[in-house]
């Protein structure tokens, strides 16, 4: 199997700030794998994933970043979503006047557009025929298409948006970044469940949460802890299960550095 | 007596060089009450000195830059024709058709049609010129004596002057004009134009008129001082829409005022893309009891433009409600002002008055002022006001991008939403995409 992303040695900081928060990362993830990546909060999880996905706010400073073998550090946003990388955001921002059909319509003809710079997009029957089939899975009511994109969505609809637009542009890697949060015990379950009819061997996922109950749904090939920066311990399922018991005390204890 | 100034200097406030003698080869073949006004509005405006930065409505717009030698060159039609018009300019208001088309090309008709059915019910249609001399009756009474007068200023009593072409609509008591009506002035050369928009609904009349403005790009300077009067009777329905796209070089000054009469309902609807610089006086007077008057501004300036609105919303009845929204945008170095007033009179109890501007702002050097105003003298009233800057935010631009959609596009997009809820506003389809084919314009520009 080969790998979809490795990531090798990566350190980066908030654009223009001398800390790094990310202190050499190592991790590769291989078609078809599950991998969830835990620890406490400021561990830099959320960093990882919007370095990943390549938001400008960030820099990095060192180290690679390969998606299917392909160099991606030098690739703006738009040019890893198309090559297959997707990252369902923590905190979806609002987009008021742009509606969730005609943003994910955009999203799919931009697609088509770099395979293709004659392609006329998708057709509006084929579209509406997607979104639908998508919605339903996801439970959603259609009218959800027409409203303006995460804005005055509760925290529920916010994630299974993102979960929506998953589906649709069907990455061959998925980062979500704590999906998980501010969700109740139904919602939680209606997004664990559209990702997992998603999952497929050639789909691979990063879970990234700060508890373990996702896991549940999403069961997890691998269990990864981040603390300061970087990946201080990698197991199986059974490390999340570890970690909701115990807390991350251990791990402070282990691998904090002494205050300079 | 203020003669013409020729020689420029940098720091003068030059007034065009016309003379009574222009007054007069204009008004050659016309009514005599008319030339009659046309010269006591020259008197007038000899009288009245050139606006300086010094008036408090100019604070902010310097005129200077005109060239008035190319500019105040009234334009002479030779060989127009409708060709030379941009087809988006011709295209209906909606799908049905139209009651009415009158396409100007350097102030010359070239193109006159007007629906049977519309004639038949006594509406009247055609350019100012003819109404003037067929249909005395109504134009006179109306023409600059109730809304846009001589007096309003050193322009208004140029344009009362020295128009030079214009439309006239008149819908009868009683009478909807269902098809709208479509008025488009476009010019070919530089030099000057000073169109006449007059527009009389009578009692429980309806109609829906639309008026673009554009030119072909030039080097010379070009004026265009023009006036609009909307005359909407008791009970009367009006939607009218303006859409301003001079080319560059043009300098706009106009008046444009609107009187709306007893549970009257007005929707005003401006788009302004176009020109060098534009001041717009744009004013409602809520004349009768329950009239009713929405207001909504486009605007969008790039590379050196200066837009100057300046709105105006009169309460002069009680249980009268007006609506404006202004949203703009700001590019490279251009300059926009709104200055806005929501003006009642003592004892206009129950008044509902609203004015915003928002305006987004898409460089650092781009530059926009909004100045809100109330003078309210009742106090069983609700009225507000608001005005928003914003900038362009990366986090929707990145959230866009992450879904492959390349940055131009994703920045489109994020533009577009913002002019949504000004866009929501306006109840044609085709006025929506001419001006989102204007935001795109401009962005890709």
């Amino acid at each position: 199997m080969g790998a979809t992303l490795e990531i090798r040695n990566l350190h980066a900081r908030v654009e223009g700030e001398d800390i790094e928060i990310l202190r050499g990362v190592n991790l590769t993830i291989k078609k078809g794998e599950t991998h969830a990546l835990m620890g406490p909060n400021g561990s830099g999880k959320s960093t990882l994933a919007n370095v990943l996905m390549g938001n400008p706010a960030y820099e990095v400073t060192e180290g690679e970043i390969l998606f299917e073998g392909q160099d991606v550090l030098d690739m703006e946003p738009d040019e890893r979503s198309r090559l297959g990388m997707f990252l369902a955001f923590q905190y979806p921002v609002s987009i008021p006047g742009v509606t969730v059909a005609n943003f994910l319509r955009h999203a799919i003809n931009a697609r088509m557009k770099a395979q293709d710079p004659e392609s006329k997009g998708i057709s509006i029957p084929e579209f509406r025929r997607l979104m639908k089939a998508k919605m339903d899975m996801l439970h959603m009511d259609h009218s959800f298409a027409g409203r303006y994109l995460n804005d005055g969505f509760s925290g529920g609809e916010k994630k299974r948006a993102e979960i929506l637009q998953m589906a649709v542009l069907e990455p061959s890697l998925a980062i979500l970044d704590e999906t998980d949060s501010g969700l109740d015990i139904d919602a939680l379950r209606i997004v664990s469940e559209g990702v997992q009819a998603l999952k497929g061997p050639d789909l691979a996922v990063l879970v990234i949460t700060h508890y373990q109950r996702i896991l549940n749904y999403i069961k997890p090939d691998y269990v990864h802890v981040m603390f300061q920066g970087q990946i201080v311990e990698s197991g199986g399922a059974d490390l999340a299960l570890k970690l909701e018991e115990n807390g991350y005390d251990w791990v402070r204890e282990k691998y904090a550095v002494p205050a300079e | 007596m203020v003669t013409a100034v020729r020689r420029r200097r940098s720091d003068a406030y030059t007034a065009p060089s016309y003379t009574l003698a222009d007054v007069h080869a204009l008004s050659k073949n016309e009514p005599k009450w008319l030339q009659e006004a046309r010269e006591s509005a020259w008197e007038l405006y000899e009288d009245l000195p050139m606006p300086t930065l010094q008036d408090e409505e100019w604070r902010r717009t310097d005129y200077r830059s005109i060239r008035w030698e190319e500019a105040e060159k009234l334009i002479k039609a030779t060989n127009a024709s409708v060709d030379v018009v941009p087809s988006a300019n011709r295209e209906p208001l909606v799908g049905e058709g139209e009651g009415g088309t009158l396409i100007f090309v350097d102030g010359q008709i070239v193109q006159y049609e007007f629906a049977d059915s519309l004639k038949q019910q006594g509406v009247v249609f055609t350019d100012l010129r003819t109404a003037c001399i067929e249909h005395e009756e109504l134009v006179r009474p109306n023409l600059m004596t109730k809304a846009v007068l001589p007096t309003d200023g050193k322009f208004a009593a140029l344009h009362a002057a020295l128009w030079t072409h214009g439309v006239f609509l008149y819908v009868p008591r009683h009478v909807v004009a269902e098809l709208p009506l479509h008025v488009v002035m476009y010019n070919t050369q530089p030099g000057a134009t000073l169109g006449h928009v007059l527009v009389v609904i009578e009692e429980n009349a309806q109609a829906t008129m639309q008026v673009e403005y554009a030119s072909a790009q030039v080097d010379q300077h070009s004026a265009y001082i023009g006036a609009t009067e909307l005359l909407v009777g008791d009970a009367a329905n009006l939607r009218y829409v303006a859409l301003q796209d001079w080319s560059r070089n043009t300098y706009e000054f106009s008046h444009q005022r609107a009187r709306v009469g007893r549970d009257a309902n007005l929707d005003w609807i401006i788009g302004t893309m176009g020109s060098q610089l534009t001041k717009a006086y744009l004013e409602i007077e809520a004349d009768g009891v329950g009239a009713n008057a929405r207001m909504s501004g486009f605007f969008f300036a790039d590379s050196n433009q200066l837009f100057d609105l300046d709105t105006q919303q009169n309460h002069n009845a009680p249980l009268t409600t007006t609506d404006l929204l202004f949203k703009g945008a700001a590019k490279d170095q251009a300059r926009t002002v709104w200055q806005g007033m929501i003006k009642s009179l003592p004892k206009m109890q129950k008044i509902d008055g609203f004015q915003a501007c928002r305006n987004l702002m898409l460089s650092d050097d781009a530059r926009m002022d909004s100045i809100p105003g109330l003078e309210i003298e009742a106090d069983d009233v609700k009225c507000s006001h608001a005005a928003t800057f914003s900038t362009l935010e990366q986090e929707p631009i990145f959230y866009l991008m992450s879904r492959g959609i390349t940055r131009p596009e994703a920045e489109l997009m994020v533009i577009e939403g913002y002019f949504d809820e000004l866009l929501s506003r306006i109840p044609f389809e085709r006025v929506r995409e001419r001006l989102q084919a204007a935001i795109e314009a401009k962005i890709i520009g």
